[in-house]
């Protein structure tokens, strides 16, 4: 079994991660279900003490806290796991074509890509979701693109790499066409950085939405996110209320567990050695 | 004096393979005298590298010392700190390694890394270190002495620069220098002058030095003794010249054996041509340099030319305007009699495969992340429109041709020795089922032994399918071993061509004779001959080429 393999293959910063990633992953497929209430349900009054009669106590209107956590991490991973797969199948898409075509087409999307990233991340989503609008899609495309830029350089320079290689010339040579030459000699060989830069970029669109999510411009209310729940508790920490420190930890969670699972990525890619 | 100096018994190294350790040098032993050279051989994989390194105290990452003793001047190695063993390394025992340009740090100047070590270890203050430079430079006939120091590794040749790190092992006068196979990145012409360099400098101060390499040939111009290696294990020890004379294993018998020269088959007249090379010119763009000027070539059907030279002579850029991949600013190539596109993008797909290519690094010549199935299988996909069983069924039967088991169906390159890897990739041109093979230095990267077997393999394939071969090479034993006909280059030109028979025999153009002069013999003599001819003035040499 290739999974129990991987799994074998991993120190245990690793596994902690990989635990981690796979508890938050399961609460957001199985929400309904594991929830005890519903996602906007006012089930009590409102900042109902953490650990009493609810888990983690009820939020400003009286909807339990447990429940919208549950929720929250539906809305904010998919969300997230969606705008990553985009901004990764552009990002590396384009990266792929700059580097095997080179020439003025690496040159046009290179400007456009430095153009892109040289406004703050935050920022350009701002400008662009308050203009737009804030659904779903729009969150997701936005974001995607927006991250599409690291993606497409970090993509560029290991196609750049493999790109060189003998046999990515024989391929030239035999007359295969641009699509496979990409699909099938420069792919399988910057797997191993992508997908590690997956994992990284994936806490960064997170912490984007949940920041967004922070200033209004995320998903709206009465959907629940884990940005949006620091947001809306945040006043009763002037009341000595911890409420909000919940889903932030939450955040934190979610980020440090796939930071770790990363971590062991990228060691093991970059080919080092553990007694070095 | 009799003295020994080094004194390595019965050491035993493991190394840490997928998990597991393997002992990689097996109990070998060895004395070394003050002023003695020893040369160990053996091809990769021998531990030769592994057993010279051990002289250091030193065991590569994932080695370990299991048992044994190595004693330095009477003073024991193995078990010692490793303060004490940095103590020792660069100051009594030194190391050159073979690639220079990889083991010089481009950002310092050449003086500067010679400085270190010896300062480092306290036994020079900088301004001694850099007198001491200049003058090491100087004995080491590296041209400028007095300024060549302030410049950096890029700006010096490869030659020099192997030099450079000959002369920074000799900075803190050492007991023992360790040379990892020194020259086998080298020219054959540029060759000569590091082991002419080297041999002299080793002689003049009576160090001891331990001489790892592949070749025979280079071992028996350097080497007092010789250790053969083979898998861990000594095969054979003995004095150089005892035992080139007179080799007792059959495994020292072997590397010794000369190559069988290939008959000399009879030229047709040129009704068969298949490749035609007219009058071509090149440069590659943004450049104003020819890289190629003017050549011509003309190739029969079934032949096989052979196209020799020194790196930058050409004789790539040569291989990439066949194929397309730099169009020619002048002049044309007509395959098969019809003139070829210039470019790779206007080929027919045809034209394509009848001209395939192997490549010096196989390593790098196959994707690492497909299957032995794919790397084959594609070719016969892509052109012959073969898929599924009928494929398979294609895939296997290339895979009998170059005599690789059919289970390796499923490996990848990385599951494969530089052998098979390099027998995979003929199978990959031949897959295309092409009348013209261009092979670039295709053995140039595999161990002797390997490498006839390469060329056995290609001469077997060439009686049965009747393919012409380019053959791109500098190695001129190769070009005795397989071609019907040589062109000599050198920068960008044609020095000489014509039949075998006429290039290596008497009378010689001048290249043509540095060229053959310079690769190394057997003869434990061969080399202090050579460089007295070539100062008497009665063997060409790269100076006197340059002035003409």
């Amino acid at each position: 079994m290739k999974i129990i393999e991987f799994i074998k293959d991993l120190n245990w910063s690793a596994r902690i991660g990989l635990i981690i990633i796979l508890f938050f992953a399961f609460c957001a497929a199985f929400a309904p279900w594991v929830a005890p209430y519903g996602e906007s349900q006012i089930v009590g009054d409102v900042w109902e003490p953490i650990g009493g009669e609810f888990l983690f106590g009820t939020d400003l209107i009286g909807r339990d806290m447990l429940s919208r956590l549950i929720f929250g991490a539906r809305n904010t991973i998919v969300l997230a796991l969606i705008t990553t797969a985009c901004s990764f199948s552009l990002g590396a898409l384009m990266g792929f074509l700059a580097a095997t075509m080179g020439g003025w087409v690496d040159q046009l999307l290179s400007r456009i890509v430095d153009i892109i990233i040289s406004v703050p991340t935050l920022i350009a989503a701002l400008i662009v979701v308050s203009a737009v609008g804030t659904s779903f899609f729009v969150l997701a495309a936005v974001i995607g693109i927006i991250y599409a830029m690291p993606v497409y350089r970090i993509a560029r320079a290991v196609a750049m790499d493999v790109e060189v290689m003998d046999y990515v010339e024989a391929a030239r040579l035999r007359g295969e066409g641009l699509w496979w030459i990409m699909k099938r000699e420069i792919l399988p060989n910057a797997m191993t950085p992508l997908a590690a830069e997956f994992g990284l970029r994936f806490c960064f669109v997170f912490l984007l939405i949940s920041g967004l999510s922070f200033l209004g411009l995320g998903l709206q209310p009465p959907l629940a996110d884990w940005g949006a729940m620091v947001r809306s508790n945040s006043e009763g920490i002037a009341w000595g209320f911890m409420h909000p420190l919940i889903p932030a930890s939450c955040i934190a969670l979610l980020t440090i567990g796939i930071n770790l699972l990363v971590d062991s990525l990228v060691h093991k890619a970059s080919g080092l050695r553990d007694d070095h | 004096m009799t003295e020994s100096l080094l004194e390595i018994k019965d050491i035993l190294i493991e190394a840490d393979i997928e998990g597991e350790w393997k002992p990689i040098v097996n109990s070998l032993s060895m004395t070394l005298k003050r002023g003695e050279v020893i040369g160990l051989i053996g091809e990769s994989g021998a531990g030769k590298s592994t057993f010279g390194l051990c002289a250091l105290g030193y065991t590569k990452p994932g080695c370990r010392i299991v048992s044994g003793s190595i004693k330095l001047d009477g003073q024991e190695l193995v078990g010692q700190p490793e303060a004490e063993l940095r103590n020792i390394r660069g100051n009594k025992v030194a190391y050159v390694a073979q690639s220079a340009a990889a083991s010089f740090n481009p950002a310092h100047t050449l003086l500067d890394q010679f400085s270190e070590a010896p300062i480092q270890h306290g036994k020079m203050v900088a301004s001694e270190a850099s007198v001491r430079g200049r003058e090491i430079f100087a004995q080491l006939d590296l041209p400028e002495p007095d300024t060549i120091g302030e410049r950096y590794p890029h700006q010096v040749s490869g030659g020099q620069l192997q030099r450079a790190m000959t002369a920074m092992a000799l900075g803190s006068n050492p007991d023992i220098i360790i040379f990892d196979e020194p020259t086998t990145a080298l020219d054959v012409t540029t060759q000569i002058e590091v082991l002419s360099a080297i041999k002299e400098a080793v002689k003049s101060r009576n160090v001891a030095a331990i001489y790892i390499t592949h070749d025979l040939a280079v071992v028996a111009q350097m080497a007092d003794r010789i250790m053969v290696l083979r898998y861990g294990d000594l095969v054979e020890e003995g004095d150089a010249r005892e035992m080139l004379a007179n080799p007792k294993q059959e495994y020292t018998q072997k590397l010794l054996a000369v190559r069988s020269l290939r008959d000399n088959k009879i030229i047709d007249d040129a009704q068969n041509t298949i490749l035609e090379i007219h009058d071509v010119t090149a440069r590659y763009p943004g450049t104003n340099i020819d890289v190629l000027s003017n050549i011509s070539i003309k190739l029969e059907k079934g032949k096989t030319v052979a196209v020799v030279g020194e790196s930058g002579s050409g004789k790539s850029t040569l291989a990439r305007v066949i194929t397309g991949l730099l169009p020619p600013s002048k002049g044309t190539v007509s395959f098969r009699g019809e003139v070829l596109p210039a470019s790779l993008k206007e080929k027919s797909r045809d034209n394509l495969r009848s001209i395939q290519m192997i490549y010096q690094m196989a390593d790098v010549a196959m994707n690492p992340r497909q299957r032995i199935r794919e790397i084959i299988g594609r070719p016969v996909e892509f052109y012959l429109g073969k898929t599924g069983a009928e494929n398979e069924a294609r895939v296997l039967e290339l895979m009998k041709q170059i005599e690789i088991p059919e289970n390796f169906i499923d490996r990848f390159p990385g599951q494969l020795s530089g052998g098979e890897k390099q027998r995979i990739c003929i199978a990959r041109a031949l897959a295309a089922e092409p009348e013209l093979i261009i092979c670039d230095e295709v053995t140039s990267a595999l161990d002797q032994l390997v490498a006839e077997g390469i060329l056995d393999l290609l001469q077997n394939l060439q009686n049965e399918l009747n393919v012409s071969y380019l053959f791109i090479t500098h190695d001129l034993a190769t070009v005795k071993a397989i071609a019907d006909e040589i062109v000599v280059m050198y920068q960008g030109k044609i020095v000489e061509q014509g039949p075998k028979a006429q290039i290596l025999e008497p009378p010689y153009e001048d290249y043509t004779e540095l060229l053959l002069s310079s690769v190394p013999e057997m003869d434990p003599d061969w080399l202090d001959d050579l460089v007295e001819r070539r100062k008497r003035g009665e063997a060409p040499t790269s100076e006197t080429l340059g002035q003409r």
